[in-house]
């Protein structure tokens, strides 16, 4: 599988931003993400999956194939999930140690850091919390395994 | 009502947010402050800064002198019956909690009943339940009707003579509701029941009679009334604080500190431990006056103009449902919209310069009675104006068309 760099997706994003000169060509593009965004199936949307500290309800799984993670989300509030499609997009199915390193700048350079700054309201800050968390685990997994060999 | 030249003194309100001039209509979180009140903090900081009643400087006597002014207005602005029975605090989260800590401790006990109300703020929750728990008392809650109104048939039957408390809010902070205080204080005072009424809401709105309408305590914030944050008044009956037991200890509320023995001070200065918020509570001063001045009756006026408009043009908005339709109501507007989530609503008007709150308004278990996850609720206050009422419905359809 031919997987590209974290930083050149952001680059893709922030360019994609660059085009947008008022702010709703940005949340409408925003809004067709969150709606684009692959269904997550309802047997997921349990309370564990829950992101807590967000005003709007985040559901996140993640999966683990070959070295590399594979997230799926969903919101109530589809500017959200706006947000999440974008991190998925710039994180599904990279390696452990990648998602960790990831420094996610592109949400900055696109203007939405303010959505960062409202980490109780909407939590985008958490969701990258809860992403790094899984990826911390996944990590821990694979090195218990190599401890055992 | 003059609101044009209301709108002068409030510096803020000229104020640009994301290139639009701002529309604020965030009133019942927190009130914007008049350029007096921005000055009577900067004036004591500038000229009279100084500890209050212990020094016998110049600078000492002023600092008091000014802050026992505030209790004085303070006072008269709910017609208390005497300065004493104002206590400063930090806003109605403290005055319920120092109620609870004091007066709860000592009289609420095992098997005892404490009443609140299905539409109360968190902080006329969670203190209540704390206390329960400690006491084993029961916490017991009045249901609220579809139109966003208490149920006053089930609360006179929930009071008995296990009711120790009713505590209830007297206006709602996520549906506008007034509640029928009265009403409520007469019955529980018949059941043998103390009352305390959260006036977070309500001090700003309504002409408030402690008196009149017999409360036992009664609780507001002074950044709700176009006043600083981080100070507010808890009024109880003055029988009612001389028998209750202290809250904090410290300086202030002591008359002489041996290693043996404490003597606690008089009231008020019983319940300020410590060195209170000197220059708020000056400056809260200013807010109150400016209230009184500005007229509470052409305030209200002006704001129920308001209400009846936005109301009207609201509804007038396919999918648009109001939560909170109570026949009494203070100048709030509660809604959600088919199919969309407040906070996307929010985000978007915030990006057109209009500042509404959503999410569940800390009323989480209203918002469970109506089965929705939050609302979007426009709040005003006596410096709005109907053109801004038009700027948020124009904005309202821009937004639904990009998230539809
Ligand atoms: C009804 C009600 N009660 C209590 C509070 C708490 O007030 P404060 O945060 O100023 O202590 C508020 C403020 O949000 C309120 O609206």
């Amino acid at each position: 599988m031919d997987i590209k760099p974290i930083n050149d997706i952001e680059k893709d994003i922030i360019e994609d931003f660059g085009l947008f000169d008022s702010w709703e060509d940005k949340y409408e593009y925003i809004i067709d993400m969150g709606k684009k965004l692959a269904v997550l199936e309802d047997e997921h949307k349990l309370d564990e999956n829950k992101i807590k500290g967000c005003q709007s309800t985040v559901w996140l799984v993640a999966s683990y194939e070959d070295g590399r993670i594979f997230f799926k989300a969903d919101s109530d509030a589809v500017i959200v999930k706006g947000l999440i499609s974008m991190l998925i997009r710039v994180l599904s199915g990279h390696t452990p140690a990648e998602i960790i390193e990831a420094r996610l700048d592109f949400i900055g350079e696109i203007g939405m850091m303010t959505h960062l700054a409202q980490i109780r309201s909407n939590g985008l800050l958490s969701m990258i919390k809860q992403m790094k968390n899984y990826a911390i685990a996944f990590q821990a997994i694979d090195n218990q395994q190599i401890d055992h060999k | 009502m003059a609101t044009l030249d209301l709108r002068q003194q409030f510096p803020i309100l000229n104020r640009m947010v994301k290139g639009k001039p701002l529309v604020y209509f965030d009133n019942a979180a927190t009130a914007q402050k008049p350029q007096r009140v921005i000055d009577a903090l900067t004036h004591y900081y500038t000229h009279y800064n100084a500890n209050i009643h212990r020094g016998i400087h110049t600078l000492a006597e002023e600092a008091t002198a000014a802050y026992e002014a505030a209790r004085h207005t303070a006072q008269e602005f709910i017609g208390a019956a005497a300065p004493e029975e104002i206590i400063f605090t930090r806003g109605t989260t403290e005055g319920i909690n120092l109620v609870a800590y004091t007066w709860g401790r000592q009289n609420v006990g095992a098997g005892d009943e404490i009443i609140i109300s299905g539409m109360e703020h968190h902080s006329n929750i969670v203190p209540w339940q704390i206390l329960c728990e400690e006491k084993g008392a029961i916490l017991k809650v009045i249901p609220v009707n579809d139109n966003g109104e208490l149920a006053m048939d089930v609360y006179r039957s929930l009071l008995s003579n296990k009711t120790k408390l009713v505590s209830v809010v007297h206006v709602s902070n996520s549906l506008g509701t007034v509640n029928p205080v009265k009403e409520i204080i007469d019955a529980a005072h018949r059941a043998g029941a103390r009352v305390l009424l959260d006036g977070a809401q309500s001090a700003v709105h309504m002409d408030i009679d402690v008196q009149a309408i017999n409360c036992d305590f009664f609780a507001f914030s002074g950044h709700k009334v176009y006043g600083p944050t981080g100070v507010g008044v808890l009024y109880g009956k003055k029988e009612l604080l001389e028998s209750m037991p202290v809250f904090q200890g410290g300086g202030e509320m002591i008359k002489e500190v041996t290693f043996e023995k404490t003597i606690y001070n008089d009231l008020p200065y019983k319940y300020e431990a410590g060195t209170p918020n000197i220059a708020d509570t000056i400056a809260l001063k200013a807010a109150l006056d400016f209230i009184s001045e500005t007229g509470k009756q052409q305030i209200r006026d002006h704001e129920n103009e308001l209400l009846a408009y936005a109301t009207a043009q609201l509804q007038a908005i396919p999918g648009l449902t109001i939560i909170g339709n109570a026949k009494e109501k203070v100048s709030l507007v509660s809604f959600i919209i088919k199919d969309i989530h407040p906070q996307d609503v929010g985000v978007l008007l915030d990006n057109q310069g209009i500042a509404v709150r959503t999410g569940h308004h800390c009323t989480q278990p209203l918002m469970a009675r109506f089965g929705i996850p939050g609302t979007i609720r426009a709040s005003f206050a006596l410096y709005n104006q109907k053109e801004e009422i038009d700027a948020l419905v124009t904005s309202l359809h821009k937004t639904i068309k990009m998230l539809l």
